[in-house]
């Protein structure tokens, strides 16, 4: 594993943005086996977990965040009391820092869209 | 006639008009007159998780503040999107002595606040304060033989610190619905997230979530689901209809707010405009209760 200095900083930058001890997390995958959207992320809430815990910076290319409804079933579940959402807010919030806006509203068809629908996603998905 | 603070949000001026339509007309006729805001602003729909951004919460803690100011120390909310985002901010600024000092200094047009304006979603309303017993004395055509599936979705009940009932097992639907004289069902999906935001760019997630639970309800034998949030709405009957178009051989179930079930059995189906939902409500209601056919 390769664990080089700037993806050590991952850990960090992932606990100073959610406000999480990241290595409370002990691996139940309760977290994972509630969540509703397993299925559109190609790694489980709780791998993401590890890798952040691992720095391994690899984890910043996995579509889990941006699967992420922030719908909070796992933030109930975890018998650790982590904060699961706030930990893929803040894998979000390291590429919008960076100008990596996930979604582009020019793209968009938003006509038939309600503005909750467009100004809840522009807050999750664009910087 | 009872005045309580009330912020709409923007949905209810728009998306969901009737279901700001309804629940003004249910409370009068309650005896309680839902006072908007003279001024607010967008709550941000979504609390932002985000530690080190205090920016954000800055949209919710001044319609806190303007609740104070108009002389409020409670302030009551429809859409469960609204009412999450205020009141976890609110624990935030009463939780957080820093951060709430942070805020405050930056806001320094506003008088400081401190968390004093108690956040209360009507569900609350009306099971803590006026009472279900309240609720059955209105009802003129009691929903006798129609089964509701009580969709419950994500920001009512989550997190548990802010939630107004229990997160696995909650109930104030259920008792809503026995109280209008019709039968809760249950059915597996009542707190499952619909998708939420996904549905701006990710539609073909919403739509196998949109039938899970959908399907679900209908499989427990639900005519109607009934919800409080403007996104898990149109997530549901908008995105159904969508769904149609891929799966024709979806039986669909319309999905209304809770506050247009309560105006059919109080005798104001009028208010509702079922007419715009793109399931239609209104073959169901009309086989299954007395009045809910009107408009
Ligand atoms: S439920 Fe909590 S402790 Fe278990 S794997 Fe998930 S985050 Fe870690
Ligand atoms: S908050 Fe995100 S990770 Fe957690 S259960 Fe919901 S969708 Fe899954």
């Amino acid at each position: 594993m390769d664990l080089t200095n700037s993806d050590r900083d991952l850990t960090a930058e992932v606990e100073e943005l959610s406000g999480e001890n990241i290595f409370s997390c002990y691996q139940c995958g309760k977290c994972s086996a509630g969540c509703p959207f397993t299925e559109e992320m190609d790694q489980l809430p709780n791998q993401v977990l590890r890798k952040v815990q691992m720095g391994d910076g690899s984890v910043l290319d996995s579509n889990t965040p941006w699967t992420c409804a922030s719908c909070l079933s796992c933030e109930v579940d975890c018998p650790k009391g982590n904060d699961v959402p706030a930990i893929m807010e803040a894998m979000r919030e390291i590429s919008l820092r960076k100008n990596l806006d996930r979604v582009d509203l020019n793209e968009l068809e938003t006509k038939d869209l309600p503005e909750i629908a467009l100004v809840s996603n522009l807050r999750k998905k664009t910087g | 006639m009872r005045d309580i603070a009330y912020y709409p949000g923007c949905s209810l001026k728009e998306a969901a008009k009737s279901f700001e339509d309804s629940a003004l007309k249910v409370s009068e006729e309650m005896g309680v007159n839902l006072k908007e805001l003279s001024r607010w602003n967008c709550c941000g729909t979504v609390y932002s998780l985000t530690d080190d951004n205090l920016m954000k919460q800055l949209g919710p803690i001044r319609n806190l503040i303007r609740a104070r100011d108009e002389g409020s120390d409670e302030l009551y909310t429809l859409c469960s999107m609204c009412d999450n985002t205020l009141k976890r901010a609110n624990s935030l600024v009463r939780g957080e002595e820093d951060k709430r000092d942070k805020i405050n200094n930056f806001m320094d047009q506003e008088n400081d606040y401190e968390g004093s304006v108690e956040v209360h979603h009507y569900l609350e309303l009306l099971r803590d304060d006026l009472g279900w017993g309240e609720v059955r004395d209105r009802v003129v055509n009691p929903l006798e033989g129609l089964n509701v599936a009580p969709y419950y979705g994500c920001m009512l009940t989550r997190p548990k610190e802010i939630g107004l009932d229990d997160p696995h097992d909650p109930t104030v639907f259920d008792e809503l619905v026995e109280s209008l004289g019709g039968t809760p069902v249950d059915f597996p999906y009542e707190t499952e997230c619909c998708g939420s935001y996904n549905t701006v760019d990710n539609e073909e997630m919403v739509l196998n979530k949109t039938q899970t639970i959908t399907a679900g309800a209908k499989k427990s034998g639900a005519d109607v689901i009934i919800t409080a949030c403007p996104l898990c709405h149109f997530n549901l009957d908008s995105r159904q209809s969508d769904l149609l178009e891929v799966a024709p051989n979806h039986k669909p179930v319309p999905v209304i707010y809770f506050t247009q079930l309560m105006a059919i059995a109080f005798g104001y189906p009028e208010v509702n405009k079922f007419a715009e939902h793109a399931i239609d409500p209104r073959e169901v209601l009309e086989l299954k209760t007395k009045a809910g056919s009107e408009r």
